[in-house]
């Protein structure tokens, strides 16, 4: 990629490359039809509209009260000895937790999976001072190794077959050549194994923090996320301030909702519950827990009731697994933490529309993703939206997003007017059609990015006007 | 710092209107299904079939026998059993001599993390309850049995009382009284260790246990 490539240019390039890479859309098509089909069956004994419309409802009532709730959860988590940290950007996150593995002369971190940490490049950011930040979710491993980030939130290195992942081990740590997969996952956990026991703080992220009893919960298949919260003596939890829910007992619906959602399955092997630092008497568990709350873009987002909604997202995937977009061109294309459906509602809030102006454009606006989405997030409608903050929208809907107006053009914008200024003019407007109608044959048959896959709409010989009167006389519409 | 909490807080709270209010949270579509402990148990069972694990049901007075024979299918010859609980005390009184060694989660993981990690071939602990429709155990590890009793370890075997299978999470956590008092650990597990990571490839064991065992007293 050179370096005089514009965002927009970028995109493109990697839209093209991905589509042209057969081994890209083989690894993608068989592991979402695969998640699909799994999805379909883990809710077929259940009212899913029901569920979604609960699993909405819980969301949206954490957000209406979110700055109570996240006082609330400040107070809860003080109470049971967790230390709470707030950070506007995430250059703060990074040096909030920068400065507490310093505290404890840390040289290694062990890391769960955390999307949020993947936002803040926080693993660059404590190489550059000095400490090393180890992944140690299997994929997450995997995709550090290849000196790569995540291509799906809930499946890291899904972009990549056995054959690549042996390869890169081989290459990276010595293991034997293999297809055998049970043989690579063995091979990554004693090379973990290691590095859990050396440790000197683990960080995780948070999938709900749970405001009433002050509890982080995560949930996750491997195990890797407990020892990360376990076996070094600090644990940092880092999370969007949007994770909070209110209740307790509103975590079971929506892990129900996540688990199923995500991977098909009715629940994660491990189920996560965290209040509390080790206590007298108890024999590990780390001595200190931090949480970190990262606000980064999402009280802007909070700013408006519309784009508020993005707010809701429990991060399970299932709008990528289900897009004909993502399928095919897979999650490094998009070239932002959070791909897919979901990534381009939420990385133009977080990164602001200069840099992702394309993003709420590439989408068929099928809908797939909103009637998968178990929190009922409205993405169609708010990637309409993004394309209007984009071009600047008119009087009525002034911009909101930071950027609005980016792909705005004079030109554009010109011809809108002149089309408007002609259709509230009748004379005008049939003198015009007329000749359109006459001389069409110098209408362009090149239009710019419209015709490089379609051809062009061409005017009719006669107008709709002309042909209702002919009807109407009775004479002969053709 | 306490500066970048009070701007996030007053931009939150700076919305000209407040969001608009969700409708009430019906939680009737998630809530429990009427089924017998017969049933649960069944359910229970198929479930933590399901994920690669294992289930046994046995008589109260009947489950160290049972255990021991897994062990012994196994060839493993220690386990790490809690000491000053009910279920470690009844355990230590009925173990045979030339059983397989119990081992003691008696000091602070600093002080044997490699032999932990290295050495200890299985893990028993008690679980709080059970989850029907999940096939989950729930358990609060604390003193007498710690959080990495069973995780490290490459076999967890679980002790479950069939009357304290509950039907949901939901209904488990109204039953337990959840909310009135976490503990610093709380955990719900449904199979041994996997993942899907490589290539959709399910492999059990990444890092937690590669085999669960839960012995059901009925």
């Amino acid at each position: 990629m050179s370096a005089t490539q514009t965002p927009v240019q970028a995109f493109h390039r990697r839209v093209h490359d991905a589509i042209h890479d057969a081994r890209i859309r083989a690894n993608f098509r068989s592991a979402m039809d695969g998640l699909m089909s799994k999805r379909r069956t883990a809710f077929a004994d259940w009212d899913l509209e029901r569920l979604r419309e609960l699993g909405a409802a819980i969301r949206q009532r954490a957000l209406t009260r979110l700055p109570d709730l996240l006082e609330e959860l400040e107070r809860n988590c003080q109470a049971n000895g967790i230390r709470v940290h707030w950070a506007e950007t995430d250059e703060e996150a990074c040096h909030i937790i920068l400065d507490i593995c310093r505290a404890h002369d840390a040289r290694q971190v062990i890391k769960g999976k955390s999307m949020v940490s993947e936002e803040m490049e926080l693993n660059h950011f404590l190489q550059q001072h000095g400490i090393q930040a180890l992944e140690s979710d299997l994929g997450e491993y995997i995709v550090q190794l290849a000196g790569e980030t995540p291509s799906h939130i809930i499946m890291p290195a899904i972009h990549k077959n056995t054959g690549e992942i042996s390869e890169l081990m081989h290459e990276k740590t010595g293991t034997e050549p293999s297809r055998d997969v049970d043989y690579l996952t063995a091979a990554a956990r004693s090379q973990l194994r290691e590095r859990f026991m050396q440790a000197d703080v683990g960080i995780s992220g948070v999938n709900f923090a749970v405001a009433e009893t002050g509890t982080l919960c995560l949930v996750e298949n491997e195990g890797n996320g407990r020892l990360t919260t376990t076996v070094p003596p600090v644990h940092i939890a880092v999370t969007g301030i949007e994770k909070v829910v209110e209740r307790l007992e509103d975590v079971a619906p929506l892990l129900s909702l996540l688990t199923r959602s995500a991977t098909g399955q009715h629940i994660t092997t491990y189920f996560n519950m965290i209040s509390g630092p080790r206590r007298d008497g108890e024999l590990d568990g780390p001595q200190e827990v931090h949480l970190v709350l990262v606000d980064s873009g999402r009280s802007g987002i909070y700013q408006d009731d519309e784009l508020l909604e993005t707010l809701r997202c429990i991060r399970c995937g299932a709008c990528m697994n289900h897009c004909p977009v993502y399928t095919r061109v897979g999650g490094h294309a998009y070239g932002t933490t959070y791909p897919g459906p979901i990534g381009k509602i939420l990385m133009p809030h977080l990164l602001g529309l200069e840099a992702t102006s394309e993003l709420p454009s590439a989408s068929t606006l099928c809908g797939a993703c909103g009637d998968v989405c178990p929190v009922k997030i409205p993405i169609p409608r708010l990637l309409v939206r993004l394309r209007r903050e984009a071009v600047e929208g008119d009087g009525q809907h002034p911009g909101m997003v930071a950027g609005h107006g980016v792909k705005r053009r004079r030109w554009e914008v010109a011809i809108w007017r002149l089309w408007s200024w002609l259709h509230a003019r009748p004379g005008l407007y049939r003198a015009g059609i007329a000749a359109a109608t006459r001389f069409r044959w110098l209408q362009p048959r090149r239009l710019g990015a419209w015709t490089r896959y379609r051809t062009a709409p061409r005017l009719a010989p006669r107008s709709l006007h002309a042909l209702m009167k002919a009807r109407a006389s009775g004479g002969n519409p053709r | 710092m306490s500066g970048s909490r009070e701007r996030i807080l007053a931009r939150l709270r700076g919305r000209r209107t407040p969001p608009p209010p969700p409708p009430a949270s019906d939680m009737r579509p998630f809530a429990a299904h009427e089924w017998t402990q017969e049933e649960r148990v069944e359910r229970f069972r198929s479930a933590i079939e399901s994920v690669h694990g294992e289930v046994h049901r046995v008589a109260h007075d009947g489950w160290i026998t049972c255990l021991l024979e897994r062990l012994q299918a196994r060839g493993i010859t220690n386990l790490l059993a809690p000491a000053d609980t009910a279920l470690g005390r009844e355990l230590r009184h009925a173990w045979p001599a030339d059983g397989p060694e119990l081992l003691r989660y008696d000091r602070p993981i600093e002080d044997w993390k490699p032999e932990l990690f290295h050495q200890v071939q299985a893990g028993l602990t008690a679980a709080r309850g059970g989850i029907a429709e999940t096939g989950s155990l729930i358990l609060w590890p604390g003193p007498g049995e710690p959080r990495l009793a069973s995780l490290v370890p490459p076999v967890h075997i679980a002790v479950l009382d069939a009357d304290q299978l509950h039907t949901t999470l939901l209904e488990a956590m109204r039953a337990q009284h959840w909310a009135r008092g976490m503990p610093t650990n709380a955990l719900l597990i449904s199979g041994p260790s996997k993942t899907a990571d490589i290539e959709q490839t399910l492999a059990y064991g990444v890092h937690g246990p590669r085999e669960l065992i839960v012995l059901v007293r009925e």
